[in-house]
């Protein structure tokens, strides 16, 4: 029985992007959290940190609309969320812990589709983002030949290609290498710096201004 | 700066979406051709071992081709369905696929048809030339390829509706024909009365208004329920 009751200091409405407030969900008979309230403002990062099965996931889930086994409110620019879906996910790019990259195509031909979905991008930006992230000289090669970390930076690369201003990110340090791990640290600052919100899962330290963090479990 | 920028300045039409999504799957369809021949070469095993365990006799054949024929080509269509959503649940495109801002209605429908130009239609192409082998009467040939070519799509946006509530489920088995199957019957009935009942002088026109009715109706519906099944799926 995993049981907790969270409260992080309220932020000022009107400046948060994000909030939830008295979420509570069950799954299997066990309380993964109740009584859960949380913001996330522009310009800010919020950390879920939590053992393994405390809920990191299914939290992240929650907000992105993929769950909805939840009692709670959440809202978006101090609106219900239910009632501004589109708006939401038009801002809104999540990537989990399966990454969304198709292993027969290539890492270009992914991006296309994946970025194609809610914005308009060329493939001379998709082309500089993925040598960006370390991956030139692979835009061509199907992605089953690459490594997990590779994987993980073909999905990562979507960060410099979306307009969205709030990224979830489920566990995106796991694959990567330290060179890959500074990388998308500084992404995280840059994004939260213009304005944008990031809600992350991860076990490693973050060293990124602005970081506020959300125990679970 | 609290100003949520009205959706479409950077982003993407809901028809640009449909088009990226129609052909990523027609590509990868062609990067894996196994997916797509084996229901196909399916369809013309299924086809073939009639003569051979029925009746090589052309009157016997004569009289079960039409229905020989829809039920490969159900079957074919069955056992091409469970790569619709499958590779996309297990790898996360589905979840990107649920979050876009657009229609999941209409992404759901271009994956649909995609499925269908790369496993129904080439049945429906090459299903005169196992009409000849079955010895189909001469005057059939027409009102076959015309219900199969309105009744495939169907069998498609039927199964996808199965597919879409067993992705989740480990192991699927049978799970996905007993789903799917009963949803078939009616199609399978209109198709192969036609055949029947225009060797008998009926005209064509009324089946194929029946079929176009039901393709009508599962364009509009089918892809809501998938869509429903696949929130449910992911859930």
């Amino acid at each position: 029985m995993t049981m907790q009751d969270t409260h992080l200091t309220a932020i000022e409405p009107g400046t948060a992007m994000l909030a939830a407030n008295e979420l509570f969900c069950e799954r299997d008979d066990r309380i993964l959290f109740q009584r859960l309230s949380f913001a996330v403002a522009e310009g800010q990062v919020l950390q879920v940190r939590g053992s393994n099965g405390s809920g990191k996931t299914t939290l992240l889930r929650i907000v992105c609309g993929l769950n909805d086994s939840y009692e709670g409110d959440l809202t978006w620019y101090g609106a219900p969320l239910a009632e501004q879906v589109e708006h939401f996910r038009h801002e809104l790019l999540y990537i989990g812990h399966r990454v969304g990259v198709n292993k027969v195509l290539t890492p270009l031909e992914n991006l296309r589709w994946t970025c194609g979905l809610s914005a308009r991008v060329d493939d001379d930006a998709i082309l500089q983002a993925l040598a960006a992230m370390g991956l030139r000289g692979f835009e061509y090669s199907q992605c089953f030949t690459l490594s997990a970390g590779q994987q993980q930076r073909v999905s990562l690369a979507r960060l410099l290609l979306s307009p969205a201003r709030l990224w979830i990110l489920d566990e995106p340090f796991t694959t990567l290498d330290k060179h890959g791990v500074a990388q998308l640290e500084f992404l995280l600052a840059e994004h939260a710096a213009k304005g944008g919100a990031v809600l992350v899962t991860t076990h490693h330290e973050l060293h990124v201004p602005e970081l506020e963090e959300l125990e679970l479990g | 700066m609290v100003d949520p920028t009205p959706a479409g300045s950077a982003g993407s039409s809901t028809a640009s979406a449909f088009r990226a999504t129609l052909k990523r799957d027609l590509l990868i369809a062609y990067k894996r051709k196994h997916d797509v021949v084996n229901p196909f070469m399916f369809f013309l095993i299924v086809a073939t071992l009639f003569p051979i365990g029925v009746s090589p006799e052309p009157e016997r054949l004569a009289q079960i081709a039409a229905g020989v024929l829809w039920i490969a080509a159900l079957l074919a269509s069955l056992l091409a369905m469970d790569n619709l959503y499958r590779a996309d649940y297990e790898d996360g495109s589905l979840e990107q696929l649920l979050l876009s801002p657009h229609s999941l209605y209409f992404l759901v429908l271009a994956k649909n048809i995609g499925h269908w130009l790369v496993s129904g239609l080439p049945v429906v192409l090459v299903s005169p030339l196992i009409a000849y082998m079955l010895n189909l009467p001469a005057g059939s040939y027409l009102t076959l390829f015309l219900t199969l070519l309105l009744g495939t799509p169907v069998l498609s946006l039927l199964g996808s509706i199965g597919v879409a509530l067993t992705v989740g489920l480990g192991s699927r088995g049978l799970i996905l024909a007993v789903i799917t199957l009963p949803m078939s019957v009616p199609v399978l009935i209109a198709g192969t009365m036609a055949v029947e009942q225009t060797q008998n002088g009926a005209s064509l026109a009324g089946y194929l208004a029946i079929l176009g009715a039901m393709l009508l109706a599962a364009i509009t519906l089918a892809p809501l329920a998938s869509a429903a099944a696949l929130r449910i799926s992911v859930n």
